[in-house]
């Protein structure tokens, strides 16, 4: 872990402008993930208003599609509660890893730069700071652009979600499996995440067969996290 | 426990992942301002946030339909071979959509 130098943290308007530009490219993918997400929320059975709440809210992608599979006209919601803190789990690490810098600012801010923390402006962040740039301007600045244009593509997917009448037959009820599988096989992968795959997919199968209903998702990612502990890091 | 998703419903479930999320963004600053994240711990962390949707998606492949599962097949290879996540999911739905209409 980097040291953190005495000016790196620091945390301005243009910082956070240069931030802001700096994510906006990557915003316009961010857009087309929203409306994906808009989509898919409307054919689940969510009305148009609290699919923008959940987007404005909650704004992860990943937790948001899984939640998708668990909406239905009753909401298991300790299951739902477990599978969002899994997926977001990572928020954890960036939280961890950015500690040396945000150490540095005041309580009210140090939290509430974290408030918009997502996969890619904690990395760009990560970036600067390893190239000895201050990066908490693209953290915050970026993350205000991602979270901008997120709600924006949810509202625009809502939209259309609406106005499609045969989305199976266009294959839109395949949108949720297709990004959470891209996210998968988009991640690390060596032998160990494989082996950590395999052990997270049976258990959830077993689970899925033969427990309650909606367990499948907890017992597969506690065995999955139980695998990763006991294997230790391979890597390193 | 189960909420009905009638009424105020589905806004406390929304408001319940909200609140679920921000404590995993707040979580690891707050918990590391006391004692930092142990490597067993950080280990966990990261095999469950993937196992997550790894167990998600099993029972979706195990028992869905021929072309959702070509979907998510072609999802799988395009992402192996591109890296890129869109075009990935693009071709994924895109796949199922032309099996149905065949």
């Amino acid at each position: 872990m980097a040291s953190a130098n005495a000016e790196l943290h620091q945390l301005d308007k243009s910082l956070i402008w240069s931030g802001f530009k700096q994510l906006a490219p990557i915003s316009l993918f961010v857009t087309v993930f929203g409306a994906a997400f808009g989509l898919a929320a409307v054919q689940a059975g969510l009305d148009s208003t609290i699919t923008v709440a959940m987007s404005t809210l909650v704004f992860a992608g990943a937790a948001q599609f899984a939640a998708l599979d668990l909406w239905g006209p009753h909401i298991p919601l300790f299951t739902m509660m477990i599978t969002v803190f899994a997926i977001n789990a990572r928020h954890l690490l960036m939280g961890a890893t950015l500690y040396p810098w945000l150490s540095r600012l005041p309580a009210a801010r140090r939290y509430g730069v974290m408030l918009l923390a997502s996969d890619a402006n904690w990395a760009m962040s990560m970036q600067a700071f390893s190239r000895g740039k201050p990066g908490l301007g693209l953290l915050f600045g970026g993350g205000l652009a991602l979270w901008i244009f997120w709600v924006f593509g949810t509202w625009i997917g809502t939209y259309f979600g609406n106005a499609i009448r045969d989305p199976k037959g266009l294959g839109l009820d395949m949108v949720m499996g297709c990004f959470l599988l891209a996210m998968v096989v988009g991640g690390d992968k060596s032998m160990r995440m494989l082996f950590i795959w395999v052990v997270a997919g049976l258990s959830s199968l077993l689970a899925y067969w033969y427990l309650p209903e909606n367990s499948h998702v907890v017992v597969g990612a506690l065995a999955g996290g139980i695998a990763g502990t006991v294997l230790g890091d391979t890597k390193q | 426990m189960n909420i009905d998703v009638t009424g105020m419903g589905s806004l406390t479930v929304v408001l319940i992942m909200a609140v679920v999320t921000l404590a995993t963004r707040w979580g690891g600053v707050y918990v590391m301002s006391f004692v930092p994240l142990s490597a067993p711990i950080t280990r966990f962390i990261q095999a469950m946030s993937g196992s997550v949707l790894v167990a998600l998606l099993a029972p979706l492949a195990a028992t869905g339909d021929s072309e959702a599962r070509i979907a998510l097949l072609t999802t799988a290879v395009i992402m192996l071979i591109l890296k890129r996540p869109l075009p990935a999911i693009a071709c994924g739905i895109l796949a199922a959509a032309l099996m149905r209409q065949l």
